[in-house]
């Protein structure tokens, strides 16, 4: 990671393209939205335009991550918005945290992630359930992008069933010994500090900090990834890692710890994925009017139009649907059902829509040259991470007919 | 130093421009507004990067009514200090600058920054039309700006084919271009600390206008490619001399 970014750059697809996209509001949403919510979007929509969309492609293709965008992320404000200012982050509402999400991941799902995790699974749970000392120890640097952050809930066995992890840590004097190992750790080979589930001695699920060269922690890459390419992935594994008791999150135990902070995290990727299905649809869109067979714009076809109709109609719903959402997140009303719907919604909402972008750019859609082979990609991440599409269903099942389907 | 930044609204630079049915007016339905973007890249940064360094104040000026606040919050976002909106619609440059012209009048400023030009109309008459009713030195079109004290600057314009390099005292009127300061996108701490800044509304002096719109006309729409095959190069030879009548 000692190389400038210039040097990593110099190999690295660097597209001139100017990045065109323009939202689409079909029911003049907003309306309902304050300047202050605008006026964030729309910077988190220019700092994408400039730092992003010129470089994700050549990362993206060559599976490394524009690690100085945690930089560029913290500057814009773009890490745990919703905390306080006094802790680091930017004092903003949740429609606010929403539609940067929604800018950032209309850039690209693994920035997107990049932020999520550092906001909503690294400082949130600190600010929420940490002591004061961790509060002011880590905080401002998680928010100021000088120290990164992940987030090891998932296992290698233990995956949709977090309540079944095998991480464990044992009293030890002042300190615990931890053991086990994470799986599918987004950030861990960069990450300074981990925050990381483990069952104490009597099965009880505890918070633990963890940093960066405590003996016996070690973060390897996960290679091979064709999805999320320009967001890095990792193990976390701890062979008897000693770690002071004062590391400890005080103020939670039991999974709802971990669930609550996946409810911030889901709520900010139902914004998300609402970005990444606008940048398909923006540019079938643009594509759809631009490109001639038969002698006339393909844009004029009955199927085509079809395609585009069905899309904007369903970006329309899941905004709508992101909004009562937020509304409700404001009074602190919405309930993790709720958030789960919404992330099931749009996630699927996004993907279809890209793969339906995708076949409206014929060949063109396949190449680099368009976003929508990436953001196809990348939608199979996160319709899988943050709990997979198939869970959320369960989660609305169970809590509208009150039986329990995962067991 | 006591800086003043006067921003324009002007329709977003990929706006489909449209006229109503006389052409006396442009057709704002659909259009997106921004900030002029010579006033907010150029004139607004390089004013925060001088206050940065030297202290003193950013005040941003705007002729226009309130549904224009959100391009001066946009300002108060980027780091200006405090905000001055003139509650009058603007029509003409002769009419705006008078208008601020006026305020400044009752107000001392080491500097006042106008952009080169808006993107709409282009006129880049407002800062010279200003500076000749303050009576204080104009320069157009800078490209650079250092302040040597307090009280001196040398400025530099880039000219075709060359630059000019000019000295000047303050106070002084200066209309940014291109190359004064690069772009600084609001990140939401300044958004957050835009809203409790503050935004006077300023009553307008009476203005009798000078001059009124007859009409607008749009340049004709642009003729599509048209693709000659590279073996036949009589037929581009042909439509060179007939079609486009450049040889
Ligand atoms: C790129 C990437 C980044 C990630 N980042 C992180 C991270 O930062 N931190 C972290 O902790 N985790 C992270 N994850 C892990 C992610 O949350 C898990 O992959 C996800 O929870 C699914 O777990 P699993 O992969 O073990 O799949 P499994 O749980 O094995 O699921 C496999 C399939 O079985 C289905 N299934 C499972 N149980 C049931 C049931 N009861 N009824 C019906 N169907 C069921 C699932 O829906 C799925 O289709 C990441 C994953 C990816 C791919």
């Amino acid at each position: 990671m000692n190389a400038s970014t210039a040097e990593i750059e110099k190999d690295l697809f660097i597209s001139n393209k100017v990045d065109l996209f323009a939202g689409h509001d079909y029911y003049k949403i907003d309306d309902l939205l304050d300047e202050e919510h605008k006026m964030a979007r729309d910077a988190v929509r220019d700092w994408v335009k400039k730092e992003v969309s010129p470089i994700i492609e050549g990362y993206a293709q060559a599976a490394k991550c524009p690690v100085h965008l945690f930089k560029g992320l913290a500057n814009v404000g773009a890490f745990g918005p919703t905390i306080p200012t006094a802790y680091g982050g930017g004092g903003m509402d949740e429609i606010s945290y929403g539609l940067i999400m929604q800018e950032l991941e209309r850039g690209d799902s693994g920035i997107r992630s990049m932020a999520s995790v550092q906001g909503s699974l690294v400082m949130y749970p600190i600010y929420k359930f940490g002591s004061e000392e961790q509060r002011r120890k880590y905080l401002p640097g998680l928010g100021s992008g000088d120290l990164i952050g992940c987030f090891g809930l998932t296992e290698p066995d233990h995956g949709s069933n977090p309540s079944g992890m095998l991480t464990k840590i044992v009293e030890d004097g002042d300190d615990v010994i931890l053991n086990g190992s994470k799986m599918w750790i987004t950030n861990s080979p960069l990450a300074d500090i981990a925050v990381v589930w483990a069952k104490d001695e009597k099965g009880i699920i505890k918070g633990i900090i963890v940093e960066k060269g405590m003996p016996g922690f070690s973060a390897p890459e996960i290679k091979g990834k064709w999805s999320l390419r320009a967001s890095i992935t990792g193990e976390l594994v701890f062979e008897n890692v000693r770690v002071p008791k004062a590391n400890i999150l005080p103020n939670v135990q039991g999974l709802k710890g971990p669930l609550s902070c996946l409810s911030k995290a889901r709520y900010g990727i139902a914004w998300g994925a609402i970005g990444a299905a606008l940048d398909c649809y923006d540019s079938a869109l643009r594509y759809s009017i631009e490109r001639e067979q038969f002698g006339r714009p393909i844009g004029g076809f009955q199927l085509t139009q079809k395609k585009l109709a069905e899309m904007i109609t369903e970006i329309t719903k899941a905004q709508l649907l992101a909004w009562r959402l937020g509304t409700l997140a404001n009074k602190g009303e919405a309930s993790p059902a709720q958030i789960s719907m919404a992330k099931r919604n749009n996630v699927n909402m996004a993907i279809e829509i890209a793969r339906e972008a995708r076949q409206i750019h014929g060949g063109m859609g396949i190449t680099s040259e368009y976003s929508i082979m990436r953001h196809i990609m990348n939608l199979e991440s996160v319709i899988t991470y943050e709990g997979t599409h198939d869970i959320h269903l369960l989660i609305t099942g169970m809590d509208i007919t009150g039986i329990n389907a995962f067991q | 130093m006591k800086l003043l930044v006067c921003i324009s609204k002007t329709p977003d630079t990929t706006a489909k421009i449209a006229f109503n049915g006389e052409n006396t007016k442009l057709e704002t339905a659909g259009i997106t507004f921004i900030m002029n973007p010579y006033d907010e890249w150029y004139a607004l940064v390089k004013a925060i990067e001088i206050q940065e360094k030297w202290g003193g104040s950013v005040s941003v000026l705007h002729v226009g009514p309130s549904e224009n606040d959100a391009i001066i919050r946009k300002a108060l976002a980027i780091g200006a200090t405090d905000a001055h909106r003139i509650d009058t619609e603007a029509v003409s440059a002769d009419q705006v600058a008078f208008q601020m012209a006026s305020f400044i009048q009752q107000h001392a400023f080491d500097i006042i920054f106008t952009g080169k030009e808006t993107i709409d109309y282009n006129g880049a008459e407002v800062g010279g039309r200003m500076a000749a009713q303050l009576n204080l030195p104009f320069i157009s079109f800078a490209s650079h700006l250092d302040i040597v004290t307090e009280n001196e600057a040398i400025v530099k314009r880039d000219m075709e084919g060359g630059t000019e390099t000019i000295q000047v005292n303050t106070p002084f009127v200066i209309s940014a271009a291109k190359g004064m300061a690069e772009q600084r996108i609001p990140n939401m701490k300044g958004i957050m600390t835009a809203k409790s800044k503050p935004l006077n509304v300023v009553t307008p002096q009476e203005y009798s206008p000078k001059i009124s719109i007859v009409s607008h006309e749009l340049p004709p729409a642009k003729k599509a490619v048209q693709y000659i095959d590279p073996e036949n190069m009589a037929e581009l030879a042909r439509l060179l001399r007939e079609e486009a009548k450049v040889i």
